[in-house]
């Protein structure tokens, strides 16, 4: 089952990368959300995986039985699914913003910031 | 699952939680990222009423720097400070763990956002107000400061978060063309950086089971450089790099930093490529030193190329502020030969060199603002005669700029004397090299933007011996030239402070540095008798 999900992380973050090598924002963005889904789905895989064994722990035990689910990841992956998911609303946001204002969803055409100059490097002090 | 019996022994519950109350010293730790977080949320609920919000987040500063001072005390004179959240035993349950690298920088960062605060009044107009200016900023010491003083490795991925998306908020305020380009790049960059840290972070917890920085660094040091952890330790370096911006992931901070108003953009300089110094100096030595140890030598040659690149990147500028970026890229490969030498001397300074950066690099950008306040523009073609104007402030910005790029007698001299003689201790000629021909570069750039803004007669064009000082305005109000200026001085203040009597803060990068090789105190404090 882990070697399963494994290669689903991996095509999943091949995906992503390949996603994000795109000069357009909307693809980076795309990339960028499938990423955050690759990675939740590894932070998945990499706390052991097991079926039908809650994590109760019995009134007699102090640890849990052996083989039984682990919680934790579920709660971390809860929290970054939150917390990616509010980055990809903002960054969709700001992404249909500078499409708007900067009338391209280029990379390349983005110069605004770094402007490109030609009259070349200040001269004569 | 059978239901609960009546008749079963109590449960024991100091087996698992901690028992005794926490005394009111141990709230110490919690409240420099409590008392910026309720301020945020208070000058979210006064949003509309503008007024309120300087006073506000002054006050919360000021408070959190004092808290930051205590707690600093405190770590130096009893060593590793830690506390569990809800009471759960370690390593379970989330730790908040200050040593003395994470005061130390929780501190200066506390003294420079306040200074650079100061500067808010005139520079950030009403309408940025509105959109959130102070909360945001509340909001990002918040993450500065949790992520400095956490004990827990996915909590420092929350607080990466929480500084993040205040950051981006505080990048794009001012909704200009630039601003949004500049924000663009920035925050994709910066979130794919914190994917990879969150995948490296679940891994690190696949592998080991752990998230406790203090239990990492037991079972990791016990581990040894072997497969899994040294990948893991390349991921994370990897993250941390790209948000510390290191040659060749620092592309993203020259095309953003320059776009915002002067203060943010100081803030920015001053707090969060740090940020990404410290993780990379907490985790790549205190928690898998081990591990980085096995890339080292691509370690020495990302640090060396970062100075250098940085400098040249400087040295070939146009434009005030984007050359200061730089500057800060040139600092930050400084800052990673710590982690790629890994003895006690390397860290010292570079902890020491981290500490005067955040302070030299906040007042430059507060001393950009003012230029740029003055004449309109940051184009260094377009720059002239600010020192016939005023001779006091040119030598503020040339103490500034001696200050970075590592003239004796000012602050950036000693950590780049002491980074040195350690790489020539740890027998790398080329790194200490690298050291001093960055150095050479800086100078020779800053040399370069003080000559253009300040030293010839006007602008681009003006005949030589004669001045042209049209260019050049006035801050009228007298309250509005105090809240510019006076922050760059009172940095500068600092940055000569620092020089003269550097037994300060080199002794408390001696004391972080100590901390981070042996990672014994600090595991020991934290996970007590359940230490292995």
């Amino acid at each position: 089952m882990e070697t399963a999900l494994s290669v689903l992380v991996g095509l999943f973050l091949a995906t992503a990368f390949y996603l994000m090598l795109s000069k357009k924002i909307i693809r980076i963005l795309l990339g960028v959300a499938v990423m955050g889904n690759g990675v939740n789905l590894l932070i998945f895989t990499s706390g052991r995986l097991t079926r039908e064994l809650p994590p109760i722990i019995a009134t007699d035990a102090y640890v849990l039985p052996p083989g039984a689910a682990n919680a934790l990841p579920q709660a971390l992956i809860l929290t970054a699914i939150v917390i990616s998911f509010s980055f990809f609303a903002f960054l969709l946001v700001l992404a249909f913003r500078a499409y708007q204002d900067l009338g391209t969803d280029d990379t390349d055409a983005m110069r605004f910031a770094e402007p490109v100059v030609d009259d070349g490097p200040p001269q004569g002090y | 699952m059978a239901a609960p019996d009546p008749n079963a022994p109590a449960v024991d519950i100091a087996a698992a939680m901690v028992t005794a109350p926490s005394t009111f010293a141990d709230w110490l730790l919690i409240l420099p990222v409590a008392v910026p977080l309720l301020t945020g949320a208070i000058l979210v609920m006064v949003r509309h009423h503008t007024h309120l919000h300087r006073p506000l987040a002054g006050a919360g500063l000021a408070i959190l720097l004092g808290l930051n001072l205590l707690l600093l005390q405190r770590v130096v004179t009893e060593g590793p400070v830690t506390m569990m959240m809800g009471g759960w035993l370690p390593p379970f349950g989330i730790a908040f763990t200050a040593d003395v690298l994470g005061a130390t920088f929780a501190t200066t960062a506390a003294f420079a956002a306040l200074v650079a605060t100061a500067t808010a009044g005139p520079s950030i107009n009403t309408a940025e107000r509105r959109y959130g200016f102070y909360p945001f900023l509340m909001l990002l010491m918040t993450g500065v400061t949790g992520a400095f003083l956490t004990g827990d490795i996915f909590n420092l991925y929350v607080w990466f978060e929480v500084l993040l998306i205040s950051s981006f908020g505080l990048l794009v305020l001012g909704s200009e063309k630039r601003q949004i380009d500049g924000t663009v790049k920035y925050g994709i960059l910066n979130l794919v950086a914190t994917t990879l840290f969150l995948a490296s972070v679940g891994l690190l917890y696949g592998t080991l089971g752990t998230l406790n920085m203090a239990d990492i660094a037991a079972k990791a040091r016990a581990a040894g450089p072997e497969a899994p952890l040294v990948t893991i330790a390349a991921l994370l370096t990897f993250a941390f790099a790209m948000k510390a911006a290191a040659f060749p992931l620092n592309f993203w901070l020259p095309a953003s930093y320059h776009t915002p108003t002067p203060t943010v953009s100081a803030l920015f300089a001053g707090l969060l490529t740090k940020v990404g110094v410290y993780a990379l100096l907490k985790v790549g030595v205190l928690l898998l030193g081990n591990q980085t140890g096995a890339f080292s030598s691509v370690l020495v040659v990302v640090a060396g190329s970062t100075m250098v690149i940085g400098a040249l990147g400087a040295l070939a500028g146009s434009d005030l502020r984007r050359i200061l970026g730089w500057l800060v890229i040139s600092g930050i490969g400084s800052m990673l030969i710590g982690v790629a030498v890994g003895t006690p001397t390397a860290l010292t300074g570079s902890i020491f060199y981290a500490v005067q950066s955040m302070l030299v690099m906040t007042a430059l950008y507060l001393a950009a603002g003012v230029i740029e306040a003055r004449c309109g523009t940051g184009d260094l073609r377009r720059l002239g005669g600010l020192y016939a104007v005023s001779p006091l402030f040119a030598g503020v910005v040339l103490v500034l700029f001696f200050a970075v790029a590592g003239l004796p007698p000012f602050s950036g001299f000693w950590p780049k004397a002491i980074l040195v003689e350690a790489t020539l201790a740890a027998d790398l000629p080329w790194l200490a090299a690298a050291v001093l021909v960055a150095g050479f570069l800086q100078t020779l750039a800053v040399g370069r933007v003080w000559l253009y803004a300040f030293w010839r007669g006007g602008p681009e064009g003006t005949p030589d011996g004669t001045l042209q000082l049209a260019g050049i305005g006035r801050i009228e109000d007298p309250a509005d030239r105090i809240a510019l200026v006076g922050p760059v001085v009172v940095l500068a203040g600092a940055v000569v402070l620092m020089g003269l009597v550097p037994t300060v803060v080199g002794g408390l990068a001696e004391d972080s540095a100590r901390g981070l090789i042996d990672p014994a105190g600090f595991t020991a404090r934290v996970l007590g008798a359940t230490a292995p």
